[in-house]
């Protein structure tokens, strides 16, 4: 029977949330149901998720996932500061790469400026979204293998991830969250030492990837323990509105790099990586195969790299270098402006997605003409991923259900704004 | 009877008190509550470049029964604040809180309505570290600060088990580098 | 297809529950009547030529005016074309209640339970319309424009220290 000792409404609600899909209860005792709680702390959940899980034995029946617990107010954030404001915000959305977070929102503003970036600065954000791509899937697959079981993949992984902060840590000045895009440009140009260490780091890659692989390629346990669990059928995916690696191990081979291009994206060459299975195997073997395909995609915009300015032409929208501030007449002025009333857009609305790890992010920005948005809002991936997790689960048993969450890989960040 | 006496004039305790001081200051297992983008530099705190381990946090030990320290790492918000309370108060004593972060020590870059200002609202914190995230370097400065004052504060006699706020009475900042 | 042309194909399927076309920057946004939302969605999913079967966002906006205060936004895309549309519903503050979509796009339930969360908009025939962010005794809707962004003091309760 259901735990009575509830003291506030809202387990209520949940609980009857969770009796409502079609189970039964039975006089016997030994044939009823437990509801159990997976707290928001604990150490399988890749953040605060609470998930209430219905039982029958250790057969999952139901699960009511429940978020809200990182619910930061993002959107509210973005009315009340201007555009440019908004750029560190970003980066703690999808926390695991932040980079790409940042480069998204400014996509979205420049759209609806309708400003035009130089090719050197697309190349750049095509190379630091690369980069997070990177660096996100070594810690979904990480603590995935972490969550199974097989420790020494996380400790692998990061050491690996450790190389990447160290680029980002010259290219921007932070290890992690780097606020590194702008609108208009970038913060600051690419180095010639960065591509030094990022061609380092590219020629240890392939062997390092390999060496994760062959730990867990062969692993009777690391198999058994992934293959045909949380299988859900690429109907299911498109009714559930699920975007990213989920809906790529599913078959459907919809990634927005190809789909609809953004930056340069369109003069690279890469694969979209598909598995048919939709196990939690096969999210993890598509994750594996996107890492190395940002590599190629690296190597290529390593080698393709123009030269020339990083910040558009634009002295009215763009924010001026600091030693021009400090020196010149227009560009302090223009600073002042900039950063005290904003920019100033058009009136409208516009919608830009781009492929981040998780899916597919986007950002809605209707603008009233002001320097603040008059409504920003963040469509978030790993949302809509976890309203997916009930149908992967159920029918499954208690031990699947960390290697389930692991192989959705949903951060919280973003999930609760 | 000689050695009560010894005892209240603090002879026999100094030296046990010193051992133990050494042993807990030494042993610190962290309970990592590890809610958002911290968390990531925390595990990174323990991952091998940075490794944790050699300080004592051997392991980061998920159930509050087994842990000394508690990092609270990353924003706490209302709903999750009546959670790490929960988490702080099943922890045993002697127990210190690291508030690692912007965000858990202030509120942070995130003054809206859903996130609590600050950690110190409804719990006790022995060491603030700032920085949004912190370093890992910075992080294992904020281990050791906590490690001198677990050395600067009487364990036996001196301190009231129990009363957690006693032994809180003085919290460190950590600057970040 | 342009967005010319699928404007054109709403017109001859749908005609009577547009209200408005708006293009601007490439986006495409379509103004239903309110009460044919449901109508709409079925046509724009199952017809071949449209096709937009993957739910992408729902949401709300208070535009804070009098009359029709909130807007009812709906993201779509094609996965065969792909390509985006926006539909948008005007809906008033005295009544503010939209027919739920969940049975064409069921991904759109939990978009549906946030923006009932954040903004106080009901979907009757909504499955589960709890909150989804705020604590369910909360008892304010923290997106619309007249709650401070500091929210209301002693609105959600805090342990003791």
């Amino acid at each position: 029977m259901a735990a009575r000792n509830i003291e506030d409404p809202r387990s209520n609600a949940m609980l009857k949330a969770l009796e409502d899909q079609d189970t039964t209860v039975a006089f016997d005792p030994l044939e009823n149901t437990m509801i159990l709680n997976m707290g928001p702390q604990h150490p399988a959940t890749h953040g605060v998720l609470r998930l209430l899980i219905k039982l029958d034995g250790e057969t999952v029946l139901a699960t009511v996932p429940e978020l809200g617990y990182l619910h930061r107010g993002y959107e509210k954030i973005a009315e009340n500061a201007t555009y440019h404001e908004f750029i560190p915000h970003t980066d703690r959305l999808d926390y695991l790469s932040p980079l790409s977070n940042n480069v998204a929102y400014v996509l979205a503003v420049e759209k609806l400026l309708g400003l035009e970036v130089p090719p050197r600065a697309q190349y750049i954000r095509v190379l630091v979204s690369e980069m997070a791509r990177i660096a996100s899937h070594l810690v979904a697959v990480g603590s995935m293998a972490m969550d199974v079981g097989a420790l020494t993949v996380l400790l692998w992984t990061f050491r690996e991830r450790e190389k990447l902060l160290d680029v980002y840590d010259v290219l921007c000045g932070a290890r992690f969250t780097t606020s590194y895009a702008r609108i208009g440009g970038l913060q600051q140009d690419w180095t010639p030492r960065c591509t030094a260490m990022l061609n380092q780091f590219l020629g240890e890659f392939g062997e390092d990837v390999e060496e994760v692989e062959r730990l867990l390629q062969n692993n009777r346990i690391f198999i058994d323990r992934c293959e045909g669990v949380g299988v859900i059928s690429p109907e299911e995916c498109v009714r559930m509105g699920v975007t990213g690696p989920l809906l790529r191990a599913a078959g459907i081979a919809r990634d927005l790099r190809r789909d609809v291009p953004y930056l340069v994206y369109s003069d690279l060459d890469f694969n979209v990586v598909t598995a048919k299975e939709s196990d939690a195997l096969a999210r993890f073997y598509v994750r594996v195969e996107e890492m190395k395909e940002s590599a190629s995609i690296l190597r290529q915009a390593l080698d393709r790299l123009p030269t020339g300015p990083v910040n558009a032409m634009e002295p009215k929208r763009v924010l001026p270098r600091k030693e021009r501030t400090y020196t010149r007449m227009e560009e302090l002025i223009h600073d002042f402006i900039l950063i005290n009333t904003g920019i100033d857009p058009p009136v409208g609305e516009v919608y830009h997605a781009v492929e981040s790890s998780k899916g597919e992010l986007g950002f809605y920005i209707m603008s009233d003409g002001t320097g603040h948005p008059w409504r920003m809002k963040i469509r978030s991936p790993s949302m809509t991923n976890i309203q997916a997790l009930p149908l992967m689960l159920k029918g499954g048993m208690i031990s699947d259900i960390v290697a389930v969450v692991g192989s959705l890989d949903p951060v919280m960040g973003e999930a609760d704004k | 009877m000689a050695l009560e006496n010894l005892q209240q004039e603090g002879f026999l305790l100094t030296r046990l008190d010193e051992v133990i001081k050494w042993a807990r200051k030494n042993s610190l297992w962290p309970m990592p509550m590890g809610i958002s983008c911290c968390a990531i530099e925390m595990m990174a705190t323990a991952s091998p470049r940075f490794d944790i381990a050699r300080f004592g946090s051997e392991v980061m030990r998920f159930t509050p029964r087994q842990c000394d320290v508690m990092l609270v790492a990353g924003t706490v918000t209302y709903k999750m604040a009546k959670v790490v309370r929960k988490i702080y108060d099943q922890m045993p004593d002697p127990k210190w809180v690291i508030s690692m972060g912007a965000c858990a020590s202030s509120g942070g870059m995130f003054r809206s309505y859903p996130v609590v200002q600050g950690i110190d609202q409804f719990m006790p914190v022995d060491v603030y570290v700032a920085g949004c995230p912190p370093r890992p370097e910075n992080l294992l400065h904020a281990l050791l600060d906590l490690q001198k004052k677990i050395q600067g504060e009487p364990q036996l006699g001196g301190r009231k088990a129990g009363t957690a706020e006693e032994g809180h009475a003085s919290a460190t900042t950590v600057q970040s580098a | 297809m342009t967005n010319a042309e699928i404007t054109e194909k709403l017109k001859t399927l749908v005609p009577a529950s547009i209200l408005s076309v708006e293009e601007f920057r490439g986006d495409l946004t379509v103004v239903i009547r309110r009460e044919d939302i449901v109508r709409v969605a079925e046509v724009i999913k199952t017809d071949p030529a449209l096709a937009f079967d993957l739910i992408i966002d729902v949401f709300g906006v208070d535009m804070y005016r009098p009359g029709e205060r909130f807007e009812v936004i709906y993201n779509v895309y094609s996965l065969a074309h792909r390509r985006f549309l926006r539909l948008k519903v005007r809906i008033p503050e005295e009544d503010p209640t939209v027919p739920t979509v969940t049975g064409v796009w069921p991904g759109a339930n939990w978009h549906e339970r946030e923006t009932w969360d954040m903004f106080g908009i009901r979907f009757p025939g909504h499955p589960d319309l709890r909150r989804l962010y705020m604590p369910e005794e909360f008892e304010h809707f923290p997106l619309r424009k007249d709650f401070p962004l500091m929210g209301i003091p002693d609105s959600l309760p805090l342990p003791r220290r």
